[in-house]
């Protein structure tokens, strides 16, 4: 690890001063220690944020606001959550094991980086940790790579399970810097790779993220969260989706449909979502609206498969929240 | 008043020591002034160093020396080849030249008064390659498949298995690949290395401490009684520690070099370089059967990778020749040298492999015929070990299958594929033979009695989980009729009595044998002794008229209790101490086929929508001779079957095919079951009494309990999904698509 230094914020106005003048935040620390570790985040300087009062989870007016600093564990396990938005609830514990989820927090969630092998081996070329020096994964090894938001510079997949849910249910985030307070939904987080992978958010420099504000919708309850992957636990989604629907007098309202695993930031399918409104929530709809969510994909040789596995998992998350009495 | 010990469920002895933290793994052995050693390994794949620039590091704060190919030691490497080297070739001679021969191979150590320092320097130490594009992978249309020089049997032939295979009414031919695999223990490999002089002592990870100690001894050139390797705990081996690698040989590299201590413990990607990995197979199987299901013909042709520099062999094809009745057998064994590290042997080495390949086209071939895989089998057990013509020492196949299936309930199975639905899941059953040879290798073993009524005993052996240390005390202590807790076993110092490879599934009947052997011959001795000191009530007898029974010597027929070893050696005044060996009778051996056999059932569910793979449950029978200790016996199959999912269902290691680098060398990557993956696993023994194998009639159990495993689970996938899928490991992608 390359020697830095550490210095504790006891409030918000010294943590983005901090920032401002170029250091990181840290909270839980599950990713950025460990990139500290293999030397691919080199940060001189860190401000641990643990002591801002931004843990709390409560409702206003309907919202559920989820501070920042909020363990994944305790959102998961959290009676509002789990009564108003199940959906987060299950994207967390899909999210991460055990260990993990006491440690990390809401906010470092969104931001954490992405699981390309390639980034994390500092003797291959990675235009995220050393921009302009090439994509790896482009012509080497990318079955567990993007097919959506993908460009000639990046094709790694956003990694947070959580952010594919918070996309699906139109949260917005809340954010303080040094010009100040901004709410934006939290899609608007994430960038496209492009030519400029390594810009991975929207956040000005010195921004700290407040919390996330959760609307309550008539889809909310009836909302799952589906990660397929090759074992059961601790690990990384090959395709997620976190679906909610509004139905009502046999027919679907509203559809809410972000995916995970198969895009460059989580994908929010409003394709699917428009064509399932009217619709009556059975498979044959599911699977016709489903094979919309590869309309744009843009496959590479190993991950050819993801094309057939989106639509499915849309199709089975879309049955499972169906299912929810 | 024997205290029967043997076939007892007992707790391990060392047990408490290990969850309490109080047993020491080698990167334990911290020593005064110790220094810290990281490797930089090669980040070509092929080529030669082009330059090093290791000036900036050797002034980085701690930094005490950065050594290469250029300011190393020129080590003598003098001969040195065991059983568990590859039989031809030459190990890697590390930072002797500037060529690099694989992605990862060690190319500089650094040595720092901190962890943190070395690392710093290490990743900061800059090499230049001419780098060449390696061949990693064993299809590639130009890699020749080459005779193993080594190999006894690389082609065996019995009958015209070709010609008969041409005629036969029903016929299976296909083929198979499965991937390489790293072992991946919980405990990495560490070695510290330090020098007295010219005596060395290593405290370093080994299933195999009298041969590392023999082969360092070897590489600098010094008699071998001055190397002293210590390992009294592994955490997990899997065979990787089988092999002494090149990092044993940096670590005592670099304390001589820097006259200090040194700590090396290699990080988890490194484990995935230089410390061998189950080589990745291509196989053919192809069978002719009869109408009614008999074998007429069986061809089994397979190759494994292995390195440019030595040629690992495995048995890969040998099961075919013995498994099954047929007369027609034609098996083919070849290598594919590639630019990777050398191979080596992973748990059910060979067998797991051939047999994966083997019991998968059984299976299609008992669709083929419309038969019961089972009754298949059945109608193909052999009279005797047709390869070689000899009875087998026992062989339980066939109540391994009909214990399996009842506990199983096998009977519930339709056997249609995707017949079977629970809800709308697929649900899949599959079974497979498992076989595995029952070896015994020479071992010694010695025990001392002492005046406190104990003994102690001790073998330069190693327990990298299956219980050695409870399994060997129960051995010792039925043979010298003490209660357990009277026995103390220590092993894992290369000082002690040696010891075979702790691998093979052999340390039971060889290590087991040599303690049996020395517990009856410390008490001879105890019996000579006793009758010549006159202070005894068994002085003056007849040394064939005293009887020894639940440690203690009496005159044969005489009621009183006697007289126990503690008041022996007391009155001796010194303890009395043996050693023994122990071998295999070549007589017994030319005479019989000895092998393990089992039969594992599989239930999968397999979602019809996204693919995902499950085991729900298993459950084996083994015929494994006599089981020393069911609870210890239970969770070693418990273990293999764990690694058999793995096999069949997540475990390949990934390599880039233009440099060569593997790119899941990282546990988030590399994937191995977790619990949650692991459902109800169930293991019986059969009752199997077999006179010939060694003397405390065991078999072994390590490997068998992996082999089998794998080819229950694609052969549960194919009847829950109709998918034939002949690569391992079986994914999401693989059953998408029917």
């Amino acid at each position: 690890m390359i020697p830095f230094t550490l210095e504790k914020a006891r409030n918000a106005e010294q943590a983005i001063a901090a920032a401002a003048a170029g250091a990181r935040y840290i909270a839980g620390g599950t990713t950025l220690i460990d990139l500290m570790r293999e030397e691919v985040e080199r940060p001189e300087r860190l401000v641990d944020i643990n002591a801002l009062p931004l843990a709390e989870i409560r409702v206003e007016n309907d919202v559920l606001v989820i501070g920042a600093l909020a363990r994944m564990a305790d959102v998961a396990a959290h009676p509002e959550v789990q009564a108003r938005q199940p959906l987060i609830a299950e994207s967390l514990i899909e999210g991460a094991s055990p260990q993990l989820r006491n440690m990390a927090s809401i906010g470092g969630n969104l931001l954490q980086r992405v699981r390309c092998p390639y980034f994390r081996m500092l003797d291959a070329p990675c235009n995220k940790r050393d921009p302009g020096s090439g994509c790896s994964a482009l012509d080497g090894l990318h079955a567990g790579h993007a097919i959506l938001g993908t460009s000639d510079h990046c094709i790694a997949t956003h990694p947070s399970d959580l952010a594919v849910a918070l996309v699906a249910l139109d949260v917005t985030m809340r954010v303080l810097g040094p010009q100040g307070e901004r709410s934006f939904p939290v899609e608007d987080l994430f960038r496209l790779p492009g030519n400029a992978p390594h810009l991975e958010h929207t956040l000005l420099p010195g921004e700290l993220i407040i919390d996330v504000q959760v609307p309550a919708g008539a889809y909310s309850r009836r909302a799952r969260y589906l990660k397929v992957r090759d074992r059961a636990s601790y690990e990384f989604a090959l395709v997620s989706a976190a679906v909610a629907l509004d139905i009502e007098g046999g027919q679907i309202r509203q559809a809410r449909i972000a995916t995970g695993g198969v895009g460059t930031r989580p994908w929010r399918m409003r394709a699917v979502e428009e064509a399932l409104a009217g619709k009556p929530p059975q498979r044959q709809a599911f699977e016709a609206a489903a094979q919309l969510a590869v309309r744009e994909a843009r496959p590479l040789r190993d991950n050819h498969y993801k094309m057939e596995l989106l639509p499915r998992t849309i199709v089975r998350a879309l049955e499972l929240a169906g299912e929810v009495a | 008043m024997t205290t029967r010990v043997i076939g007892k469920p007992l707790p391990r002895v060392d047990g408490r020591a290990k969850v309490t933290g109080s047993a020491r793994y080698a990167a334990d052995f911290n020593q005064p002034g110790q220094v810290y050693a990281v490797i930089v390994s090669a980040t070509a794949g092929l080529g030669r160093i082009a330059g090093v620039d290791s000036a900036m590091v050797e002034s980085m704060p701690g930094v005490i020396a950065v050594i290469t190919h250029r300011n190393a030691p020129r080590l003598p490497y003098g001969e040195h080849k065991s059983y568990i080297d590859p039989a031809v070739g030459e190990r890697l001679h590390v930072l002797q030249d500037d060529r690099v021969r694989f992605y990862g191979q060690p190319v500089a150590i650094v040595v720092a008064d901190t962890l943190d320092r070395a690392e710093r320097a290490a990743s900061s130490l800059k090499l230049a390659y001419e780098a060449e594009r390696p061949i990693v992978d064993p299809a590639d249309p130009t890699v020749e498949a080459i005779v193993p020089e080594g190999a006894r049997h690389a082609d065996t032939s019995r009958g015209d298995a070709d010609a008969m295979l041409a005629g036969a009414p029903v016929m299976v031919d296909e083929t198979y690949d499965i991937a390489r695999e790293n072992h991946n223990p919980m405990e990495p490999h560490a070695t510290i290395a330090a020098w007295s002089g010219d005596r060395l002592t290593l405290w370093s990870k080994s299933q195999f401490v009298v041969n590392e100690q023999a082969e360092i001894a070897a590489i600098f050139g010094i008699p071998p009684e001055n190397v002293q390797v210590i390992c009294p705990f592994i955490g997990g081996a899997f065979g990787t520690s089988l092999r002494t690698w090149p990092h044993v040989t940096l670590a005592a590299m670099a304390a001589r070099q820097t006259g200090r201590a040194v700590k090396l413990v290699l990080t988890r990607k490194q484990m995935f370089f230089t410390t061998g990995h189950r080589p990745r197979t291509l196989q053919r199987i192809a069978i002719g059967a009869n109408a009614d299901g008999r074998l007429t013909s069986l061809i089994h042709e397979g190759a494994g990778e292995t390195s440019r520099y030595e040629q690992f062999t495995e048995a890969l094809t040998s099961a075919s020749g013995y498994i099954y009745s047929c007369p027609n057998v034609r098996t083919r064994y070849r290598l594919r040298q590639l630019d990777i590290g050398t191979p080596n042997h992973m748990r059910g080495p060979g067998e797991a492999s051939g047999i994966f390949a083997l019991e998968c086209a059984l299976d299609e071939l008992s669709y083929s015929l419309g038969l019961d895989p089972i009754e298949l089998r059945r109608r193909n057990e052999p009279e005797i070990d047709e390869s070689d013509n000899k009875p087998f020492s026992s062989r339980s196949l066939m109540t391994c299958y009909d214990v399996a299936a009842g506990h199983f309930g096998w009977s519930r199975r339709t056997p249609e594929p995707r017949s079977m639905r629970d809800g709308r899941l697929l649900i899949g059953m599959g079974v497979a033979s498992a076989t595995y040879p029952a070896y015994h290798a020479p071992s010694s073993a010695s025990v001392r009695l002492l005046p406190d009524g104990t003994a102690e005993v001790a073998v330069a052996a190693s327990d990298m989980g299956p219980g050695t240390y409870t399994s060997m005390t129960q051995v010792a202590a039925e043979t010298l009729g003490l209660p357990v807790e009277q026995v103390r076993f220590s092993l894992g110092r290369s000082d002690y009595p040696p010891a075979p490879s702790h691998g093979g599934s052999w340390t039971m009947a060889s290590v087991g044998s040599a303690i049996r052997a020395a517990c009856i011959a410390v008490q001879e001795k105890a019996v000579r002794q006793a009758v010549a000191d006159q202070r005894l009530t068994v002085f003056g007898g007849a040394v064939d008229a005293i009887e020894w029974t639940g440690g203690r010597l009496r005159r044969r027929g005489d009621p009183s209790p006697g007289q126990s070893y503690g008041d022996i050696v007391s009155s001796l005044g010194k303890p009395i101490e043996a050693e023994a060996s122990s071998q295999r009778d070549p007589d017994v051996a030319e005479r019989y086929s000895m092998h393990s056999f089992g039969a594992v059932f599989v239930e999968v569910a397999v979602d019809p929508d996204v693919g995902t793979i499950r085991v729900r449950r298993a459950v084996g029978a083994y015929g494994i001779g006599r089981v020393v200790n069911p609870r210890l016996a239970a969770s070693q199959c418990t273990g293999g079957m764990i690694g058999g999912i793995g096999m069949a269902l997540m475990e390949r290691t990934v390599l880039d095919p233009r440099d060569g680098r593997p790119v899941n060398a990282h546990m988030a990557d590399y994937l191995v079951p977790v619990n949650l993956d692991i459902p109800k696993l169930e293991a019986h023994f059969v009752e199997e009494v077999d006179p010939h194998v060694n003397p405390l009639g065991v078999k072994g159990l390590g490997e068998i309990a992996l082999v089998g495993m794998a080819p229950a689970v694609a052969n549960a996938v194919f009847h829950a999904t109709g998918k034939r899928v002949r690569t391992l490991p079986i994914r999401i992608e693989d059953v998408l698509t029917v």
